[in-house]
């Protein structure tokens, strides 16, 4: 995958990704439709099919709702790079089939604007725009069959039926 | 190494030695969801095709954020969460007149017990670690995934010990205590590791422990977990109709922190936007005036809480450029203020007293903020926009404090007004 990145801070909570005034429907293009609305306003029109969404420290933080990856998934992001993840938002998105990487120097490094891709398989990050690679680390093995599965229901979905 | 209080319970479970860092699939004894997640849980489990759940007993549903529902479109949320309780024949299901927040509800209904794995689809799920279970906040696909299987996945977690000794003072309670310590290691402090809280814990209510498990979440925990004593015994004793486990940490367990924290050396706190860390004792405040106060939630709508506010505002009035809002966490905790006589005090005192709701805490409804206003809550967050609009503030502290400064006007300590 390949996408320009959109570039945030530390702690960017659930409330800020999608804000609760907005929970009142789980409708994802809808909900997508207010993606990061309380911290960037200009986030609905400028991000692109592909995109790669770049951050700080303990992205997702606070509310457990899975309509935050939800919203950023639909919005068209196609991953998201953080140095670390808050829990509950690393598991809704490994369950929901949203990519994530945590990498703390490649998210350091990639500035916003940056052309950036991913290869899941190795994962392998790189800037394109400025000419570097990074590694971020491998999920275990029992993330990755979640992830082969195409996430968490049709992992469970084999099992119940 | 020995194994920690949290590692124990998922050991027993597992069925085997597991160690930090194993990846397990366990059952749970209780899984939960309220209005804003389990629609979407509903909807992912009907795509694995299970004719029936789990366990009729062991999910509970809990419409608490958005009701009494507050416009059209979170009434039909929570309608499909009713018509699924009713078609799969969910026994706890809670309808408004019965129900009572989520967090408070449970171990009220003795829906959770000591030694239980317990997931919520909601991240305040680890206020149950107050009486000595597992119990951690999940997503929605989660949810949905256990209510058809009983099971979910875990990373076993290393933990923080918290070795607490000394006496609270007057007027210090579990949320000044919590602050404290999302103050010392941050928001991030404990991500993805248990809190354990050991030692001296007996000057801790049982209400001061289920807000600072409540508030585990806000230093990135996975659970918030507190050794079993008399005083666990004495809540659980009467509510529990099956049996329970008790567990305890080995004497070798092996924690990756460990601090030491005197009771008697906290001083009430207040946190500060726009996250729960900007902690400062009350005397190093300044003059902050405050536009709103909200006094509830599944952080501090107990009995407890409620008799510290009643000790503060009886006899006298809110301030009156100050709106406040109470609400019980419960109804059983509402009931039990009529007949103290609370809630006439507050009524008296110029107070809003309101049905159980998470409504105000995270903007839902019930109390949400205008551009530029300020408000001190005793709620868990205080992100950007969290009640409200993106240029109001929210003061994180305990309800003395809170019922303090609804009679200032302005942030104050609890001394300034009795």
């Amino acid at each position: 995958m390949e996408g320009k990145a959109i570039k945030y801070g530390d702690n960017v909570d659930t409330d800020v990704i999608i804000p609760a005034r907005f929970l009142n429907t789980s409708d994802p293009k809808e909900l997508a439709s207010h993606c990061m609305e309380d911290i960037d306003k200009d986030f609905k029109n400028k991000v692109k099919p592909g995109d790669i969404m770049i951050a700080g420290y303990n992205f997702g933080c606070g509310s457990s709702r899975e309509h935050a990856p939800i919203a950023i998934k639909e919005s068209g992001i196609s991953c998201v790079i953080a140095k670390s993840f808050a829990r509950i938002f690393y598991r809704n998105a490994i369950n929901i089939g949203l990519p994530i990487l945590e990498c703390p120097d490649a998210a350091s490094a990639i500035e916003d604007g940056d052309m950036v891709s991913v290869d899941l398989e190795t994962g392998i990050i790189r800037d394109i725009t400025k000419g570097i690679e990074f590694k971020s680390q491998p999920f275990p093995e029992f993330i990755k069959k979640i992830i082969e599965c195409g996430g968490l229901i049709n992992y469970v979905k084999e099992k119940v039926v | 190494m020995g194994l920690t209080l949290t590692q124990k319970i998922l050991a027993d479970k597992a069925g085997y030695d597991v160690r930090p860092g194993d990846l397990i699939e366990i059952d749970v004894d209780m899984v939960l969801g309220n209005d804003v997640t389990s629609p979407v849980a509903i909807k992912e489990f009907s795509k694995i095709g299970s004719k029936k759940v789990f366990d009729k007993e062991k999910i509970a549903l809990v419409p608490d954020h958005f009701v009494p529902n507050k416009d059209i479109k979170s009434a039909e949320q929570v309608n499909i969460v009713r018509k699924f309780a009713k078609e799969y024949g969910i026994v706890n299901f809670f309808e408004v007149g019965k129900m009572g927040i989520e967090h408070a509800l449970l171990p009220e209904k003795g829906l959770v017990l000591p030694g239980d794995v317990v997931i919520g689809a909601d991240s305040h799920t680890c206020t149950y670690g107050a009486i000595t279970c597992f119990s951690t906040g999940i997503g929605s696909t989660d949810m949905a995934c256990a209510m058809a299987t009983g099971k979910a996945w875990f990373k076993v977690p290393e933990a923080i010990r918290f070795n607490l000794k000394g006496k609270l003072n007057k007027w210090v309670s579990g949320k000044d205590v919590i602050l404290y310590i999302i103050g010392m290691i941050g928001v991030d402090g404990a991500l993805y590791k248990s809190m354990e809280f050991t030692g001296d814990i007996s000057s801790l209510s049982i209400d001061d422990r289920f807000t600072i498990a409540n508030m585990a979440i806000e230093a990135g925990a996975k659970n918030g977990i507190f050794d079993y004593d008399e005083i666990t015994e004495a809540y659980v004793k009467r509510r529990a109709n099956r049996k329970y486990k008790v567990f305890k940490a080995d004497e070798d367990a092996d924690y990756v922190e460990s601090y030491d924290i005197d009771l008697s050396k906290i001083k009430p706190q207040v946190a500060f936007p726009h996250l729960p860390e900007n902690t400062k004792a009350i005397d190093e405040v300044g003059n902050i005036k405050i536009d709103q106060v909200v006094i509830g939630s599944c952080t501090n709508g107990r009995i407890s809480d409620m008799e510290v506010t009643y000790e503060v505002l009886k006899g006298k009035k809110v301030h009156p450029d100050v709106r406040l809002i109470i609400f019980p966490a419960t109804q059983d905790i509402y009931l039990e203020c009529v007949k103290r006589g609370y809630i006439e005090e507050f009524i008296k005192a110029g107070a809003a007293v309101s049905t159980p709701t998470c409504g105000p805490c995270l903007g839902g409804h019930m109390g949400i903020l205008a551009k530029g206003e300020k408000a001190i809550s005793t709620t868990n967050r205080n992100f950007v926009g969290r009640m409200g609009h993106t240029e109001s503030e929210v003061y994180l502290a305990s309800p003395a404090v809170a019922a303090a400064s609804a009679i200032k006007g302005c942030i104050a300590s609890p001394e300034e007004v009795v």
